[in-house]
């Protein structure tokens, strides 16, 4: 999208570089001049909070890598040494933890929200797939994160998780092999862990500069679903207004990461994970971190090891394919009276997986995991792509000025 | 200005519509855990104990941890290690804040293998305040051939490594700023030494086990370690078991997390700069913001 105002270099200095490499014109086209719509909510503050997730979780986790050592005999114990010995220790590693949480939470709001408004349709369905790859690179990085304090629940959850890829036909044990570097969860799964745990957070780094890129070409989507027809009217340049707005946003947020930082830092862990790891015993419940609990429900809810590992992956990649899931033209839920209703059942169902996650896979626990992992399936599959061809949906405003213009004057 | 409001009657429509889900999946999580059986297999939740140190606000109290250390040292310290804890903590702010002098004085009284010198040889010497509390036993399997087969765990992170769910919805309250509660692992370490019985009518129990309410499984190898009077105080506090109790446990939670205090002084200014911050950039917004209509 064309921007407010172009770039003119100042000083003598910006001039030279920027006929030689014009860096400062590019980022003042992406994050000066770049046009937000006027009506976005503080929803729409959540890509912001998330890269200042992604940058929190860089710098404290380079480092926690100067004083970690990533050996079994030494793991646990290098972890106990930067909680009481290595300066400022505790707050590196109990903000990097809680990091993880905080990062989790600011995703899953911020990919409702885009399931909510229709930020996946046409044409930002690359944008869309570009945040699946993320999401599913911080799925594999938080996982393999939690695996290197070499507790209880990180070994377990290591052997529980490897131990999925058994389940491939044939080459399964092979591959499973292959992946820990012997045949069990040791020192050589513990290392690899640690170098792809360094290097996946920069992968992620590489994905979110194209997700950038790609929302940048297609402009946001914004509360109405309807783009923008008048970029004069109906848009702000991003700084000062979303930068401003961001902040307020950063900021609400860095409180409540502080919050749980610095005063319930535990809260998301689980005791067991401050025993050290004993392949001889098997925690009594193996748990993974909450923000993987629907999923693990998933996964334990279909007796099948083949088909509930198939159900697992399933339930992330099917959230790739919501641009053609979604039949209907009406973008914004805001306008979609009945979707609206499916679409909060929707989310209590990934909270009621989530809280049947951490909870013993037996009796009306396993009952109900059947019951809500059939309707998680059923939103995507059938409710969707139904809804599209028969909900009764109510008019759209013809443009965001419009939509604005009768706002103002309902509120005044 | 029009934006503050938008959102939040979008946040009010949000809830309202919300409400069908969110009382199913409240019904849902209410419903459950009161349909499960459990396979008698259980425990009772271990009751909860005032702490100096629970709370936004809370600190250690230093008496308590220097009566708890006396506990630990005269009792548990025959059969639990403490490895991760060294002398020169004792010392440290947020600590017992023992004098170093004194805390000098009580590694001077362990005897610490070091080793080898010139000669090649390994020997015992006096503890300094930079070494680490030294086990009681050379290695695991000595300790188990003490104890019959079970291992005395170690005691530096017990407190955090111990805990219980309070359940659905109590569970979501833990973390709340004003209902915070942090403290299972201690409160299940002083319901788990009170927590000794005679076995009930029809359990057997192995020579060597003993029944207790609070041990996952009810069988623990541990004696009951505190009685009254074992242990003398001199800063007149109760000599007591249930006393006893809870200053071990108060000092195995600082032994866990010796930088408690230092945590929430340094949050509650965190928390401070942030709500400052958080003021200042909304006002800031709404003024540029102003300009835009």
């Amino acid at each position: 999208m064309s921007g407010h105002s172009t770039y003119t270099p100042k000083s003598g200095f910006a001039r030279w570089l920027e006929r030689r490499l014009p860096i400062l014109g590019f980022l003042h086209e992406s994050f000066v001049a770049y046009p937000v719509p006027k009506n976005l909510n503080y929803l729409w503050t959540f890509g912001a909070i998330l890269s200042v997730m992604l940058i929190a979780q860089i710098l404290t986790g380079v480092v926690l890598t100067m004083h970690y050592t990533p050996e079994t005999t030494l793991a646990f114990d290098s972890i106990e040494h930067i909680m009481r010995d290595v300066n400022w220790g505790w707050a590196l590693r109990y903000a990097h933890a809680n990091g993880a949480s905080m990062f989790f939470l600011a995703v899953y709001i911020h990919i409702f929200r885009g399931m909510y408004y229709g930020s996946y349709k046409e044409p930002r369905e690359v944008l869309w797939i570009l945040g699946v790859v993320i999401f599913m690179l911080m799925m594999a990085t938080g996982f393999l994160g939690y695996v290197l304090p070499w507790g209880q629940m990180s070994f377990w959850a290591a052997t529980v998780i490897t131990n999925l890829f058994t389940a491939i036909p044939v080459v399964g044990n092979s591959i499973t092999t292959w992946l820990l570097g012997g045949y069990s969860v040791d020192n050589a799964t513990l290392n690899r862990f640690f170098a792809l745990h360094y290097l996946l957070p920069f992968v992620i780094l590489a994905v979110v500069g194209l997700h950038v890129w790609a929302l940048h070409v297609t402009g946001q989507n914004n509360p109405t679903g309807v783009e923008v027809k008048e970029m004069k009217k109906e848009t702000l340049p991003f700084t000062p207004y979303a930068t401003l707005k961001d902040s307020v946003g950063v900021a609400v947020f860095l409180l409540l990461y502080a919050w749980l930082t610095f005063f319930v830092p535990n809260y998301t862990g689980h005791p067991d994970n401050y025993i050290e790891a004993n392949p001889l015993v098997t925690p009594p419940h193996i748990v993974p971190e909450w923000y993987f609990l629907p999923f693990y429900a998933i996964l334990r809810a279909i007796p099948s090891k083949l088909v509930g590992v198939i159900a697992l992956f399933a339930s992330i990649l099917i959230v790739a394919a919501l641009p053609w899931l979604d039949t209907s033209k009406v973008r914004s839920g805001v306008f979609r009276p009945l979707f609206k209703k499916f679409f909060w059942a929707f989310v209590a169902v990934s909270v009621g997986l989530g809280y049947l996650g951490a909870q013993p896979a037996e009796g009306v626990y396993l009952f109900a995991a059947r019951v809500l992992t059939a309707c998680y399936f059923l939103y995507f599959l059938v409710v969707l792509p139904l809804l599209g061809k028969y909900e009764k949906t109510l008019p759209e405003p013809k443009s965001i000025a419009a939509a604005l213009q009768s706002g103002e004057s309902a509120h005044a | 200005m029009r934006d503050a409001r938008g959102i939040s009657t979008m946040i009010v429509s949000m809830m309202r519509r919300s409400a069908i889900g969110f009382s199913l999946s409240v019904a849902l999580g209410a419903a459950l855990p009161a349909l499960a059986s459990d396979g008698g297999h259980s425990q009772p939740k271990p009751p909860l104990q005032q702490w100096s140190f629970a709370g936004m606000f809370g600190r250690y109290d230093a008496a308590q941890l220097k009566r708890g250390f006396k506990v630990y040292k005269e009792v548990c310290s025959s059969c639990h290690s403490l490895q991760h804890l060294a002398f020169r903590n004792l010392a440290e702010k947020g600590g017992p804040q023992f004098s170093e002098a004194e805390a000098k004085a009580i590694a001077e009284s362990y005897k610490i293998k070091d080793g080898p010198n010139d000669q090649g040889e390994y020997f015992e010497r006096p503890g300094r305040l930079s070494d680490r509390f030294p086990p009681p036993f050379p290695n695991e399997q000595a300790a188990r051939a003490a104890f019959n087969g079970a291992y005395p765990p170690d005691m530096s992170v017990l407190a955090k490594a111990r805990g219980f769910s309070r359940g659905f919805p109590l569970f979501l309250a833990d973390a709340l700023p004003g209902f915070s509660y942090q403290e299972h692992g201690v409160d299940y370490i002083v319901a788990l030494l009170n927590g000794y019985t005679d076995a009930p009518h029809g359990v057997e129990l192995p020579a060597g086990q003993y029944y207790n309410v609070y041990m996952p499984g009810h069988r623990i190898g541990m004696p009951p370690p505190l009685s009254d009077g074992v242990v003398t105080y001199d800063d007149g506090a109760a000599q007591t078991a249930d006393q006893y109790s809870k200053d071990v446990s108060a000092f195995l939670m600082w032994a866990a997390e010796p930088h408690l205090d230092e945590r929430k002084e340094i949050g509650l200014r965190v928390a401070l700069f942030l709500i400052v911050l958080s003021v200042l950039a909304y006002f800031t917004k709404r003024k540029i913001w102003e300009q835009a209509h």
